[in-house]
């Protein structure tokens, strides 16, 4: 077989950073499968964790690549709020919110699996033809950058309660980001940094929404915001 | 290549026929059990394995041989053709038609519902309607093989007519099959490409345009596909396989629905020459859901036939998964892998029509002997029926897929062309295909869920009922029936090499290209560029070694003391058989972890319950979401319909007057 | 055929044979460790199959030739897939008849016979056992062979010591499929040898056993069998994640005495290693409810799957 022959030479042509970042771009995928597989909202947040790490270490990979000085800057900017702050601030707010388990999500675990593998083939799918429009040497992660983002989503939709919302949302900002990076080798930093902030300020503020909500419910579970509808 | 001296064509024509003359035979003495049953079956079977004999001479030469026998209406002889392709289903077909006449010789007796003379003539036409199928060589011809396996095999069906089910199944199965016939004979139609040639000599000059092409190569796998059970068409298998005597549900799963393969291989890869490869994701896309649907339908079964023929309903969904692949990579260019996936069908019809014919043959017999077809009846009958316990374990473990049996070999090969989807030169579609193999393999280990659960219940345990305490074992005939297709089983398994290289021929004519022969007699290696191969006697000939040398050591260093006492029964005290596992009970994962293919009907008892029964009913959700609202809607017409029925001649003669007036105004506009 | 290739073969055999019941214990002991608890011998397991050795077979009375029969076949199938698997030496004699995708055929086999044994006696728990073993394995043997799949790709061959030769030599390319099967991997493994998330293998509780339910009726020799394929198998599991995940010390071409004396203890470490991950994964794991298992299942097969998307959108051309 003389394609496979010449495709092995391919795979091996690729250089080792690169190499290291499709690895992370992997990993990155991997960890938002696991965080669909999981039910432990502790959990959740450790690999939320984890997921800011490996995209801290793909900024980093590119920024030697490129030697683009901003993003070491926004690696860093990364670890400190993706990895240290926003975790432990989930971390205190489960704590303080005695909420360790999510309940029984809408779909069950395996068929939102099986959902999700039909989101990564619509997303790689669709990232094929970007990928040839894309000069950047990231342009193979743009697929799995797109389907993270799908993948936060269908959890976002798939789980009730409201502390698994915000970290969909966190993981779908970290396929955002990701993405941005693997197209264009990052956006400009002014972008960046108002992204974190916001980020910062919703995170924030949703954690005083928790308190609020179970003031008022008694629960988090976000069924009862149904009530909340103008039709009843 | 025109071998002289061999002429399988008159061959195969004159066994063919000779069914046909031990069918009428059959009429000398139609009450007779001893002469049409036990003789006239024998001397069928001996003509099986004489046409499959000329059928290995024939696919060994790989000649094709034509004629053109001047029978039928004026201007419209049979054209008859024997090439590589009818030659391997020939195979198939004698093969299989051995074995099952056989068994049915000892099988079939007097209180069956219908004369064994008749029996006979419709079994003998229905095995010579396909040799017809195989032969034709043109739309005619085949077109009344193809009618006639239709009508005899309904007859088949419907042997215990008086009952008022079955005749509801071999109604749904006329229906499907003549829906199924019409769709072909329309893809005819657009095949003659305007010569009005109704030859496949024709059809295979003919030029069509992509669309017209597209649209005959659909049709055909419409008609083929509602033959052999492809989803949504398959709703009329589970009905007719069960409904069948059990020799004819083995022929008809086991061969009749190859035949619907044969005929797909034709039209797509003879008659239209050179299929598109997006044609192929069609086949390939309903032949996975097929057979993941089948296989989960079988493993909640609770009626041991039923269970076969939706097992059937997956197997075809493999056969149409590989020819879809083969499709896909013949029109793409690769050739070579066309012929691997080719190939993994071809033989994959062959191993199914063995292990499926013995499977059934082999629940004929513990009906015969039972009266029972409900899985939750049985159990235990391996102490009771050793012949037919041992020969049926074959096809169980065949069917399940493992090594070093037949029915891996065609997983495998169907596995090694999964393996080069991904080099399919179309964006995209070498995404998605390779996804295919996780349902392949997904199937496959559901498949041996199925034949644990078919086994298990049925031979292994304790009798559920006090009358299985009577079973017999089965008759030296039938025993004789079953060993032959037990013993095809393992040949098949274990000569894969020569297998391929027999149906070589078929792949060269189909593809222009063939697999690669292995190095040596005992090695299947189809990839040469791939170091890949397996070689079933060796695998078969270490572990029988490490196991003989096992029970040696053993014996030789401990010792062989057996005692005997009652199973371990945790201290409760009473076991009863009743605390097995039933057919419901072993499904209930399966049912759980797939409920969304099922429309469930629970009746669950509460605690309080004197008398607690549990009852639960699993419905086809296709049946009831798109063949039910069909029913309907043909109801409502022909109630409409009906309104034209007055009962009054004169309305009657006004409407002959309207049509008459009509028809002439057309004539006159034109 | 030379000599050196069927010595090195039988030598493979012989080395899995002895080591299993060893890694066994040493799991066992790294358990007990972690669990703070006095740690049994590493030997326990050889002294358990040699005690059942000895004692009298005692057989239900309706059982039948099957149920007898079962345990030899369950232990040679083991034998014949410890000799196909490369923990040694690559390119052996019994390579060439089965490949990766005819061991997991192998695998199945063990699985259905053991199965169709437990329901043979026709108990409660025998039938229990084989049901859950089936659900279990149907879900696990295809995410294996998605596992194998996605390496066949990867190396363009089905044949377990050449896919290991590949990923050995070419590692420099870090394919990221590799960590989605390895996932993958991991959990099939403790799946398919009753460890903990899905079977407790020190449980005496029937209702929550799986494998051990099966083996209820088994007693002396065939249960001393059947204990033995088991460790073989878990022996037989951690191989094929040598050779997918850390295949490097496996003799490939050199099977003479010194490529094999290198790779006996290149083996030992690997499995030293191995065992303590396992002792690990197990006592921080709680055991899921039975229901939860085919989720599990349903998680490896599809990180498997996802392993195949992966490798065809990045590790491809």
């Amino acid at each position: 077989m003389s394609s496979s022959a010449a495709r092995e030479k391919v795979v091996t042509d690729i250089p080792l950073d690169q190499q290291l970042l499709n690895a992370c771009a992997a990993l990155l995928l991997l960890l938002s499968f696991a965080m669909l597989s999981q039910r432990r909202i502790v959990s959740l947040v450790s690999l939320l964790a984890v997921q800011g790490a490996v995209l801290a270490a793909a900024t980093l990979l590119i920024a030697w690549r490129t030697g683009e000085g901003h993003l070491y800057f926004s690696a860093a900017l990364t670890i400190a709020l993706k990895v240290a702050f926003l975790p432990w601030l989930l971390h205190r707010l489960i704590r303080r919110l005695q909420v360790y388990w999510d309940t029984e999500p809408l779909l069950n675990i395996s068929a939102t699996m099986l959902t999700g593998i039909v989101i990564v083939v619509f997303a790689f799918g669709l990232a094929q033809p970007i990928t040839h429009l894309a000069s950047t040497a990231t342009r193979d992660a743009i697929g799995i950058a797109v389907a993270v983002v799908l993948l936060a989503f269908l959890m976002m939709i798939t789980r009730r309660k409201a502390m698994s919302q915000v970290i969909g949302f966190l993981s779908m900002e970290n396929g955002l980001f990701f993405g941005a990076m693997s197209a264009t080798y990052g956006m400009p930093m002014v972008v960046e940094l108002g992204v974190a902030l916001d980020v910062l300020v919703a995170v924030l503020v949703l954690g005083v929404f928790f308190f609020q909500i179970r003031e008022q419910f008694d629960s988090l579970d976000l069924h009862h915001l149904e009530r909340l509808s103008e039709r009843r | 290549m025109i071998a002289s001296l061999s002429s399988p064509l008159p061959d195969c024509l004159a066994l063919v026929t000779a069914w046909l003359a031990i069918g009428i035979a059959g009429l000398a003495r139609p009450r007779s059990v001893r002469y049409a049953g036990r003789t006239l079956f024998v001397v069928g079977a001996l003509v099986a394995l004489a046409l499959a004999a000329t059928a290995v001479w024939s696919l060994i030469g790989g000649a094709t041989q034509s004629m053109v026998l001047p029978i039928g209406l004026p201007d419209l002889p049979f054209h008859l053709r024997l090439d590589p392709l009818s030659s391997a289903f020939l195979l198939l077909l004698g093969a299989a038609a051995a074995g099952v006449s056989l068994f049915s010789a000892g099988y079939f007796r007097d209180s069956d519902g219908m004369a064994p003379g008749l029996l006979c003539l419709q079994y003998h036409v229905f095995l010579a309607s396909m040799g017809l199928v195989l032969l034709a060589n043109d739309a005619y011809a085949y077109m009344v093989g193809w009618e006639l396996m239709a009508l005899s095999s309904y007859f088949l069906v419907t042997t215990q007519h008086r009952i008022a089910e079955i005749r509801a199944a071999g109604f749904i199965y006329l229906l499907m099959a003549h829906v199924g016939a019409l769709a072909i004979l329309l893809a005819f139609g657009i095949l003659q490409g305007g010569s009005w040639q109704f030859t496949f000599d024709a059809m295979r000059a003919a030029h069509l345009s992509p669309a017209w092409a597209a649209g005959a190569f659909l049709l055909a796998l419409a008609g083929f596909g509602a033959k052999a059970g492809l989803v949504p068409l398959h709703v009329w298998l589970p009905e007719a396989h069960p409904a069948a005597p059990s020799p004819v549900s083995a022929l008809l799963s086991g061969v009749m629905l190859k035949t619907a393969v044969y005929g797909m291989l034709r039209v797509a890869f003879d008659l239209l020459g050179h299929p598109v490869w997006w044609w192929g994701l069609v086949p390939l896309a309903a032949g996975l859901l097929t057979a993941l649907y089948g296989v989960v339908f079988a493993a909640v079964q609770t009626d041991m036939k039923r269970l076969l023929a939706y097992s059937s309903i997956e197997n075809v969904g493999l056969l149409f998964t590989g020819l879809g692949l083969a499709i896909v990579f013949y029109g793409t260019s690769m050739p070579a892998l066309a012929a691997l996936a080719l190939l993994a069908t071809l033989y994959h019809s062959l191993n199914h029509a063995a292990m499926k014919s013995l499977l059934f043959l082999g629940t004929g017999s513990v009906l015969h002997a039972t009266g029972q077809r409900n899985l939750g009846r049985l159990g235990g009958l391996i102490h009771r029926m050793p012949w037919v316990a041992g020969l049926t374990l074959v096809g169980t473990l065949a069917l399940a897929g493992l090594p070093p049996l037949n029915g891996f070999v065609s997983e495998w090969l169907l596995l090694q062309s999964f393996l080069f989807a991904d080099q399919i030169p179309r964006a995209f579609v070498d995404l998605l295909i390779p996804l295919g193999a996780a349902v392949v393999a997904l199937c496959a280990a559901l498949a041996g869920y199925v034949m644990v659960k078919f086994y298990g219940v049925i031979f292994l345990g304790q009798p559920r009922e006090s009358s299985l305490a009577h079973a017999h074992d089965c008759s030296l005939l039938e025993r004789v029936g079953l060993g032959w297709l037990a013993a095809l089983c393992l040949a098949l398994g274990l000569a894969p090499a020569q297998v391929v290289s027999a149906l070589t021929p078929v792949t060269r004519q189909l593809t222009g290209s063939a697999t690669a022969q292995g190095a040596s007699w005992w090695l299947l290696a189809p990839v040469p560029a791939r170091a890949v191969s397996y070689a079933p006697l060796l695998f078969l000939l270490a572990g029988a070694a490490v196991v003989a040398l096992t029970v040696l050591l053993v014996r030789l260093f401990y010792h062989r003391r057996v005692r005997h006492a009652r199973p371990w029964d945790c201290g409760f005290g009473e076991v009863s058989p009743r605390m097995q596992d039933t057919a419901e009970g072993f499904g209930q994962p399966i049912r759980n972890i797939f409920q969304s293919f099922f429309a469930i009907e629970r009746e669950l008892p509460t605690p309080f319950d004197a008398a607690p029964r549990y009852r639960i009913a699993i419905h086809d959700r296709i049946w009831l979401g798109i063949y039910q609202p069909i029913a309907g809607w043909v109801r409502r017409l022909a109630d409409v319909v009906a309104g034209l029925q007055q009962g009054r001649i004169a309305a009657y003669l006004l409407y002959s007057f309207a049509t008459l007036v009509l028809l002439l105004a057309v004539v006159l506009a034109t | 055929m030379r000599p050196g290739p069927i010595v090195a073969q039988a030598l493979e055999i012989a080395v899995a044979l002895a080591a299993a019941p060893l890694f066994l214990g040493w799991v066992n002991q790294c358990r007990a460790w972690l669990a703070n608890r006095g740690a049994p011998s590493m030997l326990l397991p050889y002294r358990n199959i040699r005690k059942l050795f000895h004692k009298d077979a005692v057989l239900a009375e309706n059982a039948s030739p099957l149920f007898r029969i079962a345990p030899y076949i369950v232990f040679g199938t083991m034998v014949v897939a410890a000799g196909i698997i490369p923990s040694l030496a690559g390119r052996l004699p019994l390579v060439v008849a089965a490949d990766a995708i005819a061991l997991v055929g192998l695998f199945a086999t063990a699985r259905v016979f053991l199965s169709l044994a437990a329901m043979d006696v026709g108990t409660a728990f025998g039938t229990l056992g084989a049901r859950r073993e089936m659900m279990i394995g149907f879900l696990a043997e295809p995410a294996l062979l998605m596992v194998i799949f996605v390496a066949s790709l990867i190396s363009a061959t089905t044949a377990l010591p050449a896919i290991s030769a590949h990923l050995a030599s070419e590692r420099f390319t870090i394919d990221p499929s590799l960590a989605f099967i390895g996932v993958a991997f991991t959990l099939v493994l403790l799946a398919e040898n009753a460890r903990i998330p899905i079977d407790n293998p020190a449980t005496h509780l029937e209702l929550t056993m799986i494998h051990e339910a099966m083996l209820l009726e088994y007693s002396a020799r065939h249960l001393a069998l059947m204990e033995w394929a088991s460790a073989l198998r878990l022996f037989n599991y951690a191989c094929i994640g040598f050779a997918l995940f850390v295949p490097w010390g496996i003799a490939a071409r050199d099977i003479g005495p010194f490529g094999l004396t290198l790779s006996i203890p290149v083996l030992a470490l690997k499995l030293a290693a191995a065992g303590g991950g396992l002792a690990v994964i197990e006592t921080v794991s709680a055991k899921l409810r039975i229901m939860r298992a085919p989720e599990f299942l349903a998680s490896a097969f599809l990180f498997a799957v996802l392993g195949l998307l992966v490798h065809v959108l990045l590790g491809g051309a």
